[in-house]
């Protein structure tokens, strides 16, 4: 593996980083953008001895992941919007079962087909489920291709660490674009999964992995043994960015691509004598609320940026409940044509000069 | 000459054993089990050959152990 | 001087529970499985795949390492267990709702692959856990709960077969039909299970074996009398057999 900077297309990154973080089984099923994965492991992971199955679907694909993960073993499977809707059954199970593994989304525009192009419109997929039950799907959004590959790293990690299906949540931009990015030794220590893993009953009783629990209070206390690792995965395991948040009036929250867009709408702001900040939860689920809070407590709004029709807003405005005259305001839209950075430098002056009238009657921007 | 060991206490009374013993060494007993089924008993005047028959039909692994 | 002929397999827990119906088949199968893994000696490298139906509880009885799949989806667990771990054994146990039904595209791809596991299908003709209803198999004119003047082609199609379609897929090596009605055709079932378990452990494919199994309960038959009906109008239509055998040919 090449230790210098290079010329990386986001899917052929995270699928490198896959390799470099040892995953030993991929399983897939096409689907743009991000078939580039699939193509990429389809030679590598044999070549290296490692187990790759082009799948018959995504349905299949992610009950492959489940036998796998069940062994202990780091596996991975990616996919796409509709194509991820058919995977919810199985995250359920996986989440359920308590076992290990990492799924890339790579979303394109919805609903149903929609088309290949940016979209953040798998917010809700990722973070509120489609499968039944209480659990979560921890999820991480990368703005680049660095941290596409850094990420697939914290994916496997946290995976292994809390032994819990995890995401990460990219979009067609980064999946198809090329920056200089480097694929970095894998930085986390090994999780030793013998203690739970399925490997045969030698020596031992046997072992069983499963959702499944006649006992209504044996159930209740492992839903919630699995929701109090959620609370550690957000107290250890939280990724954000916070750009000049200090004496800011206004905040941008994004995620993704698009708060890396936000953020040079930010600097022009900035350098224009606006006073806004950006906050970027990387770690999507379980959602920062806290920190989103705290924030609220020191400024005058919110102006939430996304490329759909306002989803991770929902959290935004969760997470202030109770804090007094804030103004949250959103621009987004559904799918296709990515944002510029004046349009959102744009939309900062509109909702500043909003925010400040609302709170002192005339405008003195 | 056989003998087998019987826990009545797996024994659902599908009495498919019954039906299989060559010498008609079991039969159903009159006094119920922990499951709450007439399970079979051994009826000491029929002579068992040990042929595990019966524990080959069980579908509850009833039968324990069979001796010849 | 005494000798012990016949003692619970190893591959069974000794504080097993069945969890079945009486006189279902299903606790003869799952003995007959146990049986051939004790008797392969394969018990400490096994993992087993829970499926959806009456063997959800397989953990319940099989001293095996077992992880539960989704309804339909064992092959495709079986096959990331096998893939990530080839030196283990892997077999599913499943019902044919779960396996013909619901998850037969995993089933034909599985195969298909010829993944090197080992499935076991209960053909019983009705989804029995969750009450009776018409499956895949079930018989024309059967009653079920939903089919209560007997399947009828116009509304609910043909029964499906299962071993007719599995023999022509190439990834197969061993596919059979067995039946359970009689202390030799339980002796011939285990022959067709260790055949089956053996096209995987000699590398050669799938090995699949349909047994015909009996629902006393939901057939509301005694269970001599659904031994009678797997005898008589299920093997009329299911037709037990060996269909495919690349175990013997090697």
């Amino acid at each position: 593996m090449k230790r210098e900077k290079q010329l990386l297309k986001g899917n052929y990154a995270i699928a490198e980083a896959a390799i470099e973080a040892g995953c030993q089984s991929y399983f897939g099923y096409p689907i743009t953008p991000q078939s580039e994965i699939g193509e990429y492991l389809s030679t590598k992971m044999p070549e290296l001895g490692r187990a790759f199955v082009s799948s018959e679907s995504e349905v299949a694909a992610i009950n492959m992941l489940l036998g796998a993960g069940s062994t202990g073993v780091k596996a991975m499977t990616s996919s796409s919007s509709c194509a991820v809707a058919l995977m919810q059954e199985g995250l359920s199970f996986i989440a359920g079962d308590e076992i290990p593994c990492v799924l890339v989304s790579v979303m394109r525009a919805g609903p149903g087909l929609g088309y290949i192009y940016p979209s953040q419109g798998d917010y809700f997929q990722a973070t509120k489920g489609g499968g039944n039950g209480d659990y979560k799907l921890v999820t991480y959004a990368p703005a680049s291709v660095q941290e596409c590959i850094d990420l697939t790293y914290k994916c496997f990690y946290v995976s292994q660490k809390y032994r819990t299906p995890v995401c990460l949540l990219a979009d067609g931009m980064l999946g198809q674009m090329m920056e200089p990015a480097v694929v970095g030794e894998y930085p986390y220590e090994e999780i030793d999964q013998s203690d739970w893993a399925l490997s045969g009953a030698k020596d031992r009783e046997p072992r069983y992995i499963a959702s499944i629990e006649r006992d209504q209070e044996t159930l209740r206390q492992r839903v919630e043994k699995i929701f109090e690792k959620y609370n550690k995965i957000l107290e250890k395991e939280n990724v954000f960015e916070k750009y000049e948040i200090e004496g800011a009036k206004l905040v941008i929250t994004a995620f993704g691509s698009i708060a890396r867009i936000a953020k040079a709408a930010v600097k022009m702001a900035r350098k224009n004598g606006l006073e806004v900040g950006l906050f970027r939860p990387v770690l999507l689920n379980p959602f920062p609320e806290k920190i989103v809070k705290e924030i609220a407590q020191k400024i005058d709004g919110f102006l939430d940026i996304e490329l759909n029709c306002g989803q991770m807003l929902q959290d935004i405005k969760a997470s202030i409940a109770g804090v007094a005259n804030i103004t949250v305001e959103f621009y987004g839209r559904p799918a296709g044509v990515m944002m510029t950075v004046e349009e959102i430098y744009k939309q900062i002056e509109i909702t500043y000069k909003k925010m400040i009238e609302k709170k002192y009657g005339t405008a003195c921007i | 000459m056989g003998r087998i060991v019987l826990n009545r206490d797996r024994c659902k009374a599908c009495y498919l054993c019954v039906a299989a013993c060559p010498n008609k060494v079991l039969e159903a007993d009159d006094k119920v089990n922990a499951l709450g089924y007439y399970p079979v008993k051994v009826n000491p005047d029929k002579q068992c050959v040990g042929c595990a028959m019966c524990a080959r039909v069980c579908p509850d692994m009833a039968i324990e152990k069979v001796y010849r | 001087m005494e000798q012990l002929v016949y003692k619970k397999p190893d591959s069974i827990k000794d504080d097993f529970k069945i969890t079945f119906c009486p006189g279902c088949d299903h606790g003869v199968a799952v003995r007959l499985v146990a049986e051939v893994l004790d008797e392969l000696g394969v018990r400490e490298r096994t993992i087993g795949i829970a499926s959806v139906g009456c063997s959800v509880f397989s953990y319940d009885f099989f001293n095996v390492d077992i992880v539960e799949s989704a309804h339909g989806r064992s092959l495709a667990v079986a096959t990331g267990v096998k893939r990530s771990k080839p030196d283990k054994v892997v077999f599913t146990y499943q019902g044919d709702g779960d396996l013909a039904s619901i998850g037969l595209a995993e089933t034909i791809h599985a195969m298909t692959r010829g993944e090197k596991v080992t499935a076991i299908c209960i053909n019983n003709t009705t989804y029995g856990m969750t009450g009776g209803q018409a499956g895949p198999t079930t018989l024309l004119g059967q009653v079920t709960t939903t089919t209560t003047k007997g399947r009828c082609v116009e509304i609910s199609g043909y029964p499906l077969k299962i071993c007719e379609i599995l023999k022509e897929v190439d990834g197969t090596a061993y596919v059979a039909r067995v039946t359970l009605d009689s202390p030799q055709a339980i002796m011939n079932a285990k022959k067709s299970i260790k055949k089956a378990f053996e096209a995987q452990l000699k590398g050669l494919g799938t090995g699949f074996v349909e047994i015909l199994a009996t629902c006393p309960t939901n057939w509301k038959m005694t269970p001599k009398g659904a031994h009678a009906r797997v005898r008589g109008e299920m093997s009329a239509v299911f037709k037990p057999g060996v269909y495919k055998d690349r175990v013997s040919e090697v």
